[in-house]
């Protein structure tokens, strides 16, 4: 495969170094355990927001690290949870007093990470929360699997709690919140390509020229099936159509539409796409209030794109558009 | 009797078959995971032996201690917690200032490993998962199999995962189609009986 990389081994390190230098008003990288963290960390009397998982999802975490949104985040090798001392050792820099909210994605790797890490924090007496993200309605068995995966809700959680934490809000209603964000929110993707992991050098899967997996999760693990290419409005269809089933969403809902891109999927795809989702959207009678358009939790290399649906509540319509600068979402705020 | 040197074989052994092995590993984890499993053992298993090089544990349990947390800093995923937690029950499960540990006291610690593991990952023999090589496996050993024999059950435990259905882990989400392929976690599992059998005197 052809990528722009020194040493396979090394890609995770150095990235990390170059958004340090693209970004030194916003974030620091400590490197012995990695983690990134805001640069003006901690904030006292904060909720602190830690998240973080396997790299090759960027700007998925670090790239939410800033004002509004995350505290820090913890980057593990690519595709590979982080470790406890990690997220210890991210948790400890950036806790303000108020206490540390981690985000989770529901992956059996994160999980049981995120998990030593609480009892850790526990056994060092800060007050932690954690909110598992399981947005992903590809995965339907949830009794004889890991459970749904967590993806596009992660982005809007950590938006969304972000803005509550900077408004003062306890640790029990940050973590409430985001609860209920992911209560609400229903996402489901689809892949044109493989990827590539620059450790293992091949894709993750063959794909024919004019198959697609549907039900794609973002680590390059097949999908539920594998289907025949079809137009954007017929596969954006069939993208939204168990979306809006699985919650139910019902006429008369206010949502917030975020279409993603899975890595080397152009926005003039997207765009596309949206297009043909706000269509639909409409059709149901759902009203888009906020839309989020763009590659923002993305599967390295690979084309495609997923969709993400969430149910609005009033008092999140302000924190959405609270002021957040970070270095993948900024709006609102004044530079610092 | 099992010594603090023999041990030591084993975790000697585990470096050198993962690096033999990794991209064995990999493959497997290609087919229903995500092509890591290899990779992030091997590095694990790499930072043991450099921790090993600089301190001498001085016995069993200590020996346990510094490879259960070394895996759990280093590995990551879910294979990370997963045998750290392991080495840190079988540490817990031999008496402080042991160097050696009869054959007996060893199953049995190595069976409070898997409950370590049960406990954390919530996997049960049969979902296709490192414990059906290692359940199989500790099961020989607790009746007083050689670990020969224990390593031939942990083989088999293997081999009985290709026809079954992922239920717990990422390749649970495949559904129907993780079915004819061999569990990355249950094949490193089986290296490690295989490494016990190589590293200890048979009885």
């Amino acid at each position: 495969m052809k990528a722009l990389v020194n040493a396979p081994e090394n890609v995770v390190a150095e990235a990390l170094e170059g958004m340090a230098l693209a970004y030194p008003e916003l974030l620091h990288v400590e490197t012995e355990p990695r983690f990134l963290r805001r640069s003006d960390a901690p904030r006292r009397g904060k909720v602190a927001l830690v998240s973080g998982g396997g790299s090759g999802h960027e700007p998925l975490h670090g790239g939410f690290v800033g004002s509004g949104m995350l505290d820090a985040a913890c980057p593990g090798e690519v595709f590979t949870s982080p470790t406890p001392d990690q997220i210890l050792a991210a948790a400890q820099a950036v806790n303000g007093g108020a206490g540390v909210l981690l985000i989770v994605k529901n992956y059996t790797g994160d999980v049981l990470n995120f998990q030593l890490a609480a009892e850790l924090l526990a056994a060092a007496d800060i007050p932690t929360e954690t909110v598992l993200v399981d947005d992903d309605v590809a995965v339907t068995d949830s009794l004889y699997t890991a459970g749904r995966r967590g993806v596009g809700a992660t982005v809007l959680i950590e938006k969304i709690c972000g803005a509550a934490a900077e408004a003062g809000k306890s640790l029990a209603d940050v973590a409430r919140i985001g609860r209920e964000v992911n209560a609400a929110a229903r996402s489901m993707g689809l892949a044109l390509t493989p990827c590539t992991n620059p450790q293992a050098g091949q894709p993750s899967f063959q794909l024919g020229e004019q198959e697609i997996e549907f039900g794609i999760g973002i680590h390059g693990e097949p999908g539920r099936s594998r289907i025949p290419l079809a137009k954007a409005d017929t596969l954006t269809e069939m993208l939204l159509t168990p979306i809006l089933a699985d919650l139910p969403f019902r006429s008369g809902d206010t949502v917030l539409l975020f279409v993603d891109g899975l890595g080397a999927t152009p926005l003039l795809e997207l765009y596309i796409v949206y297009r043909a989702a706000t269509r639909i959207a409409e059709q149901h009678g759902l009203r888009i209030s906020r839309r989020l358009v763009g590659s923002y939790m993305t599967s390295l290399d690979m084309a495609g794109v997923a969709i993400t649906l969430l149910r609005m509540q009033e008092d999140w319509l302000g924190y959405w558009d609270a002021p957040v600068r970070t270095p993948a979402l900024s709006w609102g705020a004044t530079p610092c | 009797m099992l010594t603090t040197t023999n041990l030591r074989a084993w975790l000697d052994c585990l470096h050198g078959r993962l690096v033999q092995e990794k991209d064995q590993l990999n493959a497997l984890d290609t087919a229903i995971g995500d092509a890591d499993h290899g990779s992030n053992l091997l590095r694990g298993f790499q930072k043991v032996q450099e921790k090993l090089h600089d301190n001498d544990p001085p016995d069993i349990p200590a020996l346990c201690k510094l490879v259960g947390m070394t895996l759990i800093s280093t590995v990551g995923g879910a294979s990370g917690p997963l045998y750290g937690t392991f080495f840190l029950e079988v540490g817990k499960s031999i008496a402080a200032g042991s160097t050696a540990v009869a054959p007996e006291s060893f199953a049995t610690a190595l069976a409070a490993g898997l409950r370590g593991i049960q406990r954390l990952g919530k996997a049960e023999l049969g979902d296709k998962t490192m414990v059906d090589a290692l359940s199989p496996a500790i099961d020989a050993l607790l009746a007083n199999q050689s670990p020969a024999t224990a390593a031939q059950a942990a083989r088999a435990g293997l081999a009985a995962t290709i026809p079954l259905v992922a239920r717990k882990g990422r390749a649970s989400y495949l559904g129907e189609r993780s079915r004819g392929h061999a569990d990355p976690g249950a094949a490193s599992a089986a290296l490690l009986f295989d490494c016990l059998a190589t590293a200890t005197p048979s009885s």
